[in-house]
């Protein structure tokens, strides 16, 4: 039990930090009511559909970029647990790694020949 | 907790050098040559320009189902008797995932030549561009366009991104069949299932009943992988291990709660189930089998099939065979309700993809009764079964690709009939191939059915052997229904015509015809071949 202490201890933290930046802000902040406060976010996209903008749809463009996203973090994902124990994985680590990479990169330059890296 | 300190420790403080098992390349070289040239294909992609990429593609994928065909025969000849495991345990080469490879290469091959060929459908009958929408401009123009007298066809031919798919989806079978444990097996699954979902949705004629097959086979293949993982994840809880081996021998010997054990056994069944369109998991089949480009519906209809039941078969001899007193009666009813719903709901179909389908839900059921008979009879006998139903299969989508009308290929059963009197021919072949569905004697498929039931009659599973049979025998009476519609109606005045296949067809379904009626008189060499050796327990 005592192991799990810490683990915890970092609810409790999180917990009281989000408690505090949340309570704190009304309390003590300036009130300056202007049109972009009203909006869900004061800035970046409007989560909502827009009527007149493309239908209200999210441009599909999204979701290739989303897609290239997951890409590269899986890369990321094996990458450091690579980086760490290379070591110990000598040369046949290096290779298969290599080979990861290249399999990637496949795929990469098929998006990139393709154009799906262009936004328009 | 402790296994994050354990983690981190090693992270810390890596051992001197990790000693890393040999890997047997020589074993696992055809399905590296099958992924390697899916990788390939991706790289022409992107680096062909449009009118060489078709040329390129069936080259590349012809020569790579060719050339990892060949690396096997010679793996073969001097491969160990009862196996080898390779790639730290995760991949087991033996005498079962051989032959479940050859079938597969075989199939395949059959398949991709259907796949390829841009005669029967001009163009292909994939679409041109899968960001077509169904109904628009660019729609009819691309339905219309490929006609070989335009000039500008070229850039109406099929997207050929569908060669590299298919080739991924085949490694991923291969992977399925040969995979040692749960983890490994389901990476394959999704690497067979996913191009599969893709593919659906690329039909040329038909977009929006294509777009609905997919993404129903995407909703339900993505449940039915969840089931898997969530099975597996039970089995682990219950053994500490994904290995199969490990799985059976904690179920041997343990006096650990049964519920984590069978809780897990039941959900991976399902979604093994699934795969294998078996009974009452079956739903996509018909709506899926419809609704794809024909060529691929012989592809998964055959190949899939070939897969999920290489899958299945290990898992329940190598994994849970020390339970098999507690699944098998549950596996009877599986059975029993997939031939019944098969045979019954196959009489009602007016559409022959459809009918096909369920069609394909009764031969799942008859190859679970294979399945579930533990004995080296019933291994071989399923392994037979499989190779002799996808050739029938793959001909048989050849041949429904043909019969066309304006709108493209003429499902409607009503419009096949009298077909006989246009096209003596085409309808001969697939009278021959609806009688080796049915279980006609002469034909792969009685062979089939031959040996399946008497592995299980001998393993005292009598009383399934006969509900098989009544089962196969209402299904004669479908497959009997289309023969006697060609035959003895009056073929209507604005009825489909024949075509005439390209090349590629033609050879797709001459294998096909070829090797079923092969097997039907001949069997004896590749029932050798079934029965060369056992799934390797370790």
């Amino acid at each position: 039990m005592g192991s799990y202490l810490p683990l915890f201890l970092l609810f409790v933290l999180a917990a009281a930090f989000a408690l505090f930046s949340a309570l704190l802000g009304p309390l003590v902040g300036p009130r300056r009511y202007n049109r972009a406060k009203l909006e869900a976010y004061e800035c970046g996209i409007e989560p909502s559909p827009q009527p007149i903008v493309g239908g209200g749809r999210v441009p599909v463009a999204y979701y290739l970029t989303a897609m290239l996203f997951i890409l590269f973090d899986i890369e990321m994902v094996f990458l450091y647990p690579f980086a760490v124990s290379a070591d110990a994985l000598g040369f046949f680590g290096l290779v298969e790694i290599v080979l990861f990479i290249s399999t990637l990169g496949f795929a990469y330059a098929y998006v990139w020949r393709r154009g799906g890296l262009d936004w328009n | 907790m402790s296994a994050l300190v354990t983690a981190i420790s090693l992270a810390q403080d890596p051992p001197a050098k990790e000693t890393l098992a040999p890997i047997d390349y020589g074993a696992i070289m055809p399905m590296l040559i099958i992924l390697g040239a899916a990788c390939l294909g991706v790289l022409f992609e992107a680096l062909l320009p449009r009118h060489q990429r078709w040329s390129a593609q069936v080259a590349l994928t012809l020569l790579a189902l060719v050339g990892a065909g060949v690396t096997m025969a010679f793996y073969i000849a001097d491969a160990p008797a009862d196996g080898t495991l390779t790639l730290a345990g995760a991949i087991a080469v033996d005498r079962p995932a051989l032959f479940l490879w050859g079938t597969l290469l075989a199939l395949a091959l059959g398949a991709v030549l259907m796949i390829a060929d841009r005669t029967v459908e001009p163009g292909g009958a994939f679409v041109a561009q899968a960001a077509i929408r169904p109904g628009t401009v660019q729609d009819r123009e691309q339905r219309l366009g490929a006609h070989p007298d335009r000039r500008d066809g070229a850039r109406f031919q099929m997207q050929t991104e569908v060669f590299p798919l298919t080739l991924f989806a085949l490694g991923g079978m291969m992977v399925f069949c040969s995979a040692n444990d749960l983890l490994t097996m389901f990476i394959a699954l999704e690497v067979l299932s996913l191009p599969l979902y893709l593919m659906c949705g690329l039909a040329r004629r038909r977009r929006l009943l294509s777009q609905e097959a997919a993404v129903k086979y995407f909703l339900l293949g993505a449940f039915a992988s969840a089931f898997f993982l969530y099975g597996l994840a039970l089995l682990y809880g219950y053994a500490g291990s994904v290995r199969l081996a490990d799985i059976a021998n904690a179920a041997a010997g343990s006096d650990r709660s049964d519920t984590l054990l069978f809780g897990g056994m039941a959900l991976l069944i399902v979604g093994l189930l699934f795969k294998g369109s078996v009974g009452p998991f079956h739903a996509w089949t018909p709506d899926v089998y419809q609704g794809a480009p024909t060529p691929l519906t012989g592809f998964m209809a055959a190949c899939t099939k070939v897969a999920a039941f290489g899958g299945i078969l290990r898992v329940l001899s190598v994994g849970l065979e020390s339970t098999q007193w507690e699944w098998r009666g549950i596996m009877w009813g599986v059975a029993i309700v997939s031939m019944i719903i098969g045979a019954v709901l196959g009489l009602t179909q007016t559409d022959i993809k459809r009918m096909i389908a369920y069609s394909s839900i009764a031969h799942a059921g008859f190859l679970l009764i294979g399945a579930i008979v533990l004995t080296p009879d019933g291994l071989s006998s399923t392994l037979f079964y499989l190779l002799a139903y996808g050739f029938t299969t793959v001909a048989t989508f050849g041949v429904i690709s043909l019969v066309r009308d304006a709108d493209g290929e003429a499902t409607h059963l009503s419009q096949w009939a009298g077909l006989a009197k246009r096209s003596p021919l085409v309808a001969g072949v697939f009278t021959f191939l609806l009688l080796a569905l049915a279980g006609i004697p002469l034909t792969s498929g009685f062979i089939g059915k031959f040996v399946v039931f008497s592995a299980a009659l001998s393993d005292g599973m009598a009383p399934l052997v006969v509900i098989a049979l009544i089962a196969s025998a209402v299904a004669a009476f479908f497959y009997l229904r289309v023969i006697v519609l060609m035959y003895f109606s009056e073929p209507a005045p604005d009825g489909p015509t024949v075509t005439v296949p390209g090349a590629f067809t033609t050879a797709s379904i001459t294998l096909g015809v070829v090797v079923t009626l092969l097997l039907g008189i001949v069997p004896a060499f590749a029932l050798d071949w079934a029965d060369a050796g056992t799934f390797a327990l370790r």
